[in-house]
């Protein structure tokens, strides 16, 4: 089990978490134009990174706040944890630690 | 506004009080149900000082700001929630406590950023005592309760034996928690509790 530190609780036990997917996915501005092309990728497409991966996650049995993760997918290593909004950190996403 | 006559703790059909005994010396855990408790949900901005300031005043505390901690005074109890988010208990038992507070915070936010909600009703608290509280709560909790990271005033949303509860340490003497836990889901848990408690020998004792 991962030990996540929510920025806000502290480190707390992964079951208390729930799981949001890749951060950093921007909605359309405009939905009505948008291509259906587009749209399919904003809803489906997402980079599977071996690497660093950026990622949403809520507490939801703890303080019920959203936040983002950078984790490693190899090593599961939590690399940097940052609030909902604030840019991802600089990482070489390629990287195998 | 609650009839009393009509009022009943979650766990009133379990007959707890026709079983409460007095704690023996080989009874590793005592359990009790604290009902009627008022519970006030609370949301502010911690950097709105206009407004903590006035809270302050009105509670006759100030508003835990650090994460997982309580604050108190003989008439209210506040946890810390989340960076925005409080509760204020009230000890009860009357209908009344609840409501009453959540009038006194909302007069004291008056126009300002926040909202003050009355749950009082939607959870009961189970207060869970001995010296083997501890390795009960251990059976089913991620939480980590060793007095160096878990010491007494602390509080905690987490889950037990999957149920979402906050756990509130009130004193590292006994040592005595309080968990606070959906109505709907008390009875299951109470039972839950009472049967991972046998191994240490359990007390069920009046609230």
């Amino acid at each position: 089990m991962l030990l996540i530190p929510c920025p806000y609780c502290g480190e707390r036990a992964e079951s208390e978490f729930s799981y949001g997917g890749e951060a950093h996915i921007a909605r359309p501005a405009d939905p009505e134009k948008t291509s259906d092309a587009d749209w399919a990728d904003y809803l489906y497409t997402r980079t599977n990174t071996k690497g660093v991966y950026f990622e949403r996650w809520m507490h939801a049995h703890g303080c019920r706040r959203w936040f983002n993760i950078a984790r490693h997918t190899v090593s599961y290593d939590i690399l940097a944890v940052y609030e909902t909004g604030a840019p991802p950190p600089k990482f070489d996403t390629k990287s195998e630690v | 506004m609650v009839e009393r006559y009509l009022r009943q703790s979650p766990l009133a059909h379990l007959g707890l009080d026709g079983r409460a005994q007095a704690v023996r010396g080989e009874s590793g855990v005592a359990m009790s149900e604290q009902p009627f408790r008022g519970i006030v949900n609370l949301r502010v901005q911690p950097d709105d000082s206009e407004a903590m300031a006035a809270l302050e005043s009105a509670l006759g505390f100030a508003l835990p700001v650090e994460p997982n901690t309580t604050a108190a005074s003989a008439t209210a109890l506040a946890f810390w929630l989340g960076p925005d988010e409080w509760w204020i208990v009230t000890p009860g038992p009357e209908p009344e406590s609840g409501p009453n507070m959540a009038v006194t915070l909302r007069t004291a936010l008056t126009d300002r950023r926040g909202a003050v909600t009355d749950v009082s009703d939607s959870r009961t608290c189970i207060r869970i005592s001995g010296p083997r509280a501890r390795d009960l709560l251990c059976k089913g909790m991620p939480l980590d309760l060793h007095p160096r990271v878990f010491p007494s005033g602390c509080c905690a949303q987490s889950h037990l034996a999957k149920t979402g509860v906050v756990l509130h340490l009130i004193a590292e003497d006994g040592p005595t928690f309080e968990l606070y836990v959906l109505r709907s889901f008390a009875e299951y848990l109470w039972l839950w509790l009472e049967d991972a408690a046998r191994e240490y020998g359990l007390t069920i004792t009046s609230s």
